[in-house]
């Protein structure tokens, strides 16, 4: 008992590796402080109480003769251990009630970001710039096979890390688009689920720059390993900067649409696509995982039947997990990604050749507006 | 308390021969042994499960499972073992002493017990089966939250819904039986609050089943609805509310946890007064440490949900109503450790499972009050520190328990004593591989790695193979202990009615044979 209790004072040092993060917000540094002071009052309890039953233990051994004795009850005893528990409690209630009362404010940030948990990937848009994007891990499927060593940021890396500004009170919208995921990053002390149908919010202020890595803590199917939160957290003149940037191509991408598409240029930018968005489940081969996954390979649908195609990328398939990637994607995604699984495989020489443009889901789109 | 008893011999009522006598048999002996087979089997089942997720685990990258199955593992192992090994094992602990302990010659409802157990075989046969059903098993948790249970979940759901169905009937069946042979048949002169402790536990927690199990029953259905018959409780996009689902849960969840725990308290106490040779220090405060216990178990239940958004008013709550039940189970430790205080203790294999329960389910408790601080709670929930938490109190908090209680009981239910040197080697091995798998997982989590992960970051890479080591350390060890189950039913020293030292004073069981004659008391002692 004495060997934990040492080993533990040992590692639960503040610059550990096996500690709770310290962070580097104001709040997740005060909720290392109280996990530190609860910490250190359960091993006050634990030497007080495992000191007496050990040496207990020790001293009464019937085996060097110990003759029991005749008590069973002690009233101001059974008192006074009671009223020390409570007293013990509310040591630790207050300074925890404090904290609770600071982390917990959901007063509006400068800067809002709408955080959705989409299986398995973050969607994360500025509110007020009106600009997206997805997160996806970025960590090679080979290096989790085990097929290339794995780098230093195996499972902690993604394609486009959120960028905050520093020194900005930053509030975040936190819902799930199919199931429950849930957004922690340990640095900012921040962790929410992300539920579908509601909006949860949290807060941060991030004093300093520098790349935090989290992930999603909550159940959310096959990938839920795979799909970790990264922040890059910047100077507020760069994230201006980035901002802009990020508008401008938003922009440049809603005139793709109207451009004239070549399958070839498709194909490409199908083809990435679908290994981002889709080879999780249907496979990068386009098998599948029957009977949960469907083949795309060879299905009627990629073969035959583009006007269904494209319906079940804009609508999805209700009540399974097929999601409506029309809804967050732009045209010329859902138009490259479409032809693409119709050119792919033996779909391309088996089907109907039909090839999808941008153009067409704009025309899907209005359709189903009026 | 001390009786005297007579036991004649009752040949002609002795238990019927060949699979018949398992198969219908009303005897609450044979229903107590069907029940700690089975639950033994399914340690071994369940076992295997978690021997396959640490496998995975042992290395980061994907090795031996892939997610889905994986998925499906982690699953399967938390029901299994919160339904089919702890609850099963306590109610078949509760049928072999509850009539001994209370003087009586047989459970109130023998027909009724009888059909409480051949329901779980059911139960977990048709859970098993979906296993090798094309599409997997249940793969969204034990907590099964929706709508990844639903919308989300493979069509084997149907069938993990009925067997949860089935599981419930079971247990409320049982509890039913437990409560009315406690009401009914205590020997004269035994009052409530002469019970003995194990009976007091039990009597508790029939209680909470009869409240929660119907909660669960309820929850169930609801996804039923909803998966099959087009309702959206649980479905935000028809209006319904996917964090209902979790109160719902929990509702029943938290109690359940309790379930799994109070007849260990009761177990532990009868060996800890036994081989300390000192009677249990503030019976009375144990009772009421225990119904407090009970009660507050229904108002804590959202301390699994701090994460969910709850308003800050909510959030309190929950955390103060939660440290509150942490000052009953404090006093039970205090009153077991001043039982041993100024006692003659010795260490056969039941006490030293009961002194590892006591400190080892006091460490759980300890990261219990650190879960419950609300935001402290927000960097461990969902990650190993949790996962650290609930086996602290469930391997050498339940487990324990039920090991030791086997320990303490086998020589009265065999007539034989178990090999002690074999029953101590057991133990320290136990003992060593619990703390070796389980220890370091605090760590593991404090520094970041979530629970449910098939696959993890390289820096958790070193503890999670020593975890994985201790694991299958654990797993083996067991196999030890069924050994030395199965040689004391077959050959042994012969054991006296009282088996332990002074045990004769202890309770009504020690003054029957060993083996207890099959309608263990035939005329009802007198307490005096
Ligand atoms: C989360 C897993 C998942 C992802 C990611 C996913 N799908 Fe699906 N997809 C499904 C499931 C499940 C179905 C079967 C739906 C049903 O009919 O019940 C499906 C069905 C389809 C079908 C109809 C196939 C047929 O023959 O019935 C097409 C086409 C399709 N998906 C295309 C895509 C494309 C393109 C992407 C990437 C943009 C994608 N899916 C991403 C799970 C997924
Ligand atoms: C001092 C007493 C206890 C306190 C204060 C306590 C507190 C908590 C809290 C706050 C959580 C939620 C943690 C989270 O998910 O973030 C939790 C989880 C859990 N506790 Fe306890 N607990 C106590 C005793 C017990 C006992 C006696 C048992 C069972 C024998 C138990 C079993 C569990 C289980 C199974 C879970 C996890 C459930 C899951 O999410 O899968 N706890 N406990
Ligand atoms: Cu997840
Ligand atoms: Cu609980």
């Amino acid at each position: 008992m004495v060997m934990p209790v040492m080993f533990s004072s040992h590692v639960f040092s503040e610059d550990s590796d096996y500690n709770m993060k310290v962070g580097v917000t104001e709040v997740s540094q005060s909720i290392f402080e109280l996990h530190m002071l609860i910490f250190w009052i359960c091993v006050g309890i634990g030497v007080i109480v495992f000191s007496i039953m050990f040496w207990s233990l020790f001293k009464y051994r019937k085996s060097k003769g110990a003759v029991a004795a005749d008590f069973d009850d002690n009233l101001w005893l059974e008192i006074g251990w009671t009223v020390a528990a409570t007293v013990v409690l509310i040591w630790m209630a207050v300074p925890a009630t404090q904290v609770m009362v600071e982390a917990y404010d959901d007063a509006e940030g400068e800067i809002n970001i709408l955080i959705t948990g989409h299986q398995w990937k973050w969607h994360y848009e500025y509110l007020e710039d009106e600009v997206g994007f997805f997160s996806n891990l970025a960590t090679s499927q080979e290096q989790i096979n085990g097929e290339v060593p794995k780098g230093e940021f195996y499972l902690r890396e993604v394609d486009e890390p959120l960028v905050i500004p520093t020194n900005t009170r930053i509030r975040f919208l936190i819902t799930g688009n199919d199931v429950i995921h849930s957004w922690w990053v340990p640095d900012f002390a921040v962790k929410q689920d992300a539920i579908p149908g509601f909006i949860n919010t949290a807060w941060t202020n991030v004093p300093e720059p520098g790349i935090f890595r989290g992930a999603c803590t909550e159940l959310c199917g096959i990938k839920h390993a795979f799909m970790p939160v990264v922040v890059r957290a910047v100077e507020r003149e760069e994230f201006d900067a980035y901002i802009a940037e990020k508008v401008t191509l938003a922009e440049a991408e809603r005139l793709l649409t109207s451009k004239n598409w070549t399958k070839e240029e498709l194909m490409e930018r199908g083809e990435s696509f679908y290994a981002t968005n889709c080879s999780a489940c249907h496979q990068a081969g386009g098998q599948g995982i029957p009977p949960v996954f469907p083949a795309l390979d060879g299905s009627q649908i990629a073969l035959s039947d583009s006007a269904r195609h494209i319906q079940i990328l804009m609508e999805g398939v209700q009540g399974s997990a097929m999601a409506a990637f029309g809804e967050s994607y732009s045209e010329v995604d859902i138009a490259s990604v479409i032809t693409y699984t119709r050119q792919a495989w033996s779909n391309g020489k088996n089907g109907d050749g039909v090839i999808v443009t941008p153009k067409d889901i704009v025309d899907y789109k209005n359709r189903i507006d009026l | 308390m001390s009786t005297v008893v007579e036991t004649h011999d009752h040949g002609h009522h002795g238990p019927a021969k060949g699979l018949s006598r398992w198969l219908f048999t009303t005897n609450h002996k044979d229903i107590g042994t069907l029940y700690l087979w089975f639950s033994f089997i399914m340690l071994f089942i369940g076992g295997s499960m978690a021997m396959v997720i640490r496998a995975e685990l042992f290395q980061p990258g994907l090795q031996i499972v892939q997610p889905e199955f994986f998925n499906q593992m982690t699953t399967n192992h938390g029901l299994i073992m919160v339904f089919g090994v702890i609850m099963p094992a306590f109610v078949g602990l509760a049928n072999w002493m509850l009539p001994m302990q209370i003087g009586a010659p047989d459970m109130a409802l023998p027909r009724l017990n009888n059909l409480s157990f051949w329901l779980l075989p059911m139960a977990f046969g048709i859970l098993i089966s979906t296993l090798f059903m094309p599409e997997g098993g249940p793969n969204f948790g034990w907590t099964f939250y929706a709508p990844l249970s639903t919308t989300y979940a493979p069509s084997t759901v149907n069938f993990f819904i009925f067997s949860v169905h089935i599981m419930g009937v079971s247990s409320i069946l049982g509890s039913i039986n437990i409560i009315t042979t406690i009401f009914n048949m205590r020997a004269p002169g035994m009052t409530l609050m002469k019970m003995p402790l194990f009976v007091w536990s039990w009597l508790i927690t029939a209680y909470l089943l009869i409240a929660v199990m119907p909660v669960l029953a309820g929850v169930v259905t609801m996804m039923l609805m909803d998966i099959n018959f087009g309702t959206s409780f649980f479905n935000a996009a028809g209006g319904g509310d996917p964090v209902l689902f979790q109160h719902v849960f929990w509702f029943f969840g938290h109690p359940e946890v309790y379930i799994m725990i109070l007849p260990a308290f009761g177990i532990v106490s009868h060996i800890i007064e036994t081989f300390s040779r000192k009677p249990i220090f503030g019976y009375s405060s144990m009772v009421y440490a225990m119904a407090s216990i009970a009660i507050l178990s229904f108002v804590v239940w959202a301390h699994h949900m701090f994460t969910v958004g709850m308003p800050l008013a909510g959030e309190l709550f929950f955390m103060y109503s939660t440290m509150l039940i942490a000052i009953p189970t404090g006093v039970k430790v205090f009153n077991w450790v001043a039982t041993m205080f100024r006692g003659s203790i010795s260490f056969e294999t039941p006490m030293l499972f009961s002194i590892a329960f006591v400190a080892l389910f006091t460490i759980g408790g300890f990261s219990g009050i650190m879960l419950a601080i609300v935001p402290a709670d927000f960097q461990y929930h969902d990650t190993y520190f949790v996962v650290a938490h609930f086996h602290y109190v469930l391997v050498p908090g339940a487990l324990f328990g039920i090991i030791a209680g086997a320990y303490y009981w086998l020589p009265k239910w065999t007539g034989n004593m178990y090999d002690e040197t074999l029953g101590k080697l057991h133990f320290w091995l136990t003992f060593i591989s619990v703390n070796v798998t389980f220890f370091p997982m605090h760590f593991v989590g404090l520094a970041g790695m979530p629970r449910r992960y098939p696959d993890y970051a390289l820096q958790f890479a070193d503890f999670n193979a020593l975890i994985s080591v201790g694991a299958f350390v654990f797993g083996l060890t067991q196999l030890l202990f069924l050994f030395i189950v199965i040689k004391a039913i077959k050959s042994g020293k012969k054991a006296k009615p009282e088996v332990w030292e002074g045990a004769g004073d202890l309770g009504l069981e020690w003054t029957l044979s060993s083996p207890p004659p099959y309608h263990s008391f035939t005329v009802q002692p007198q307490l005096k």
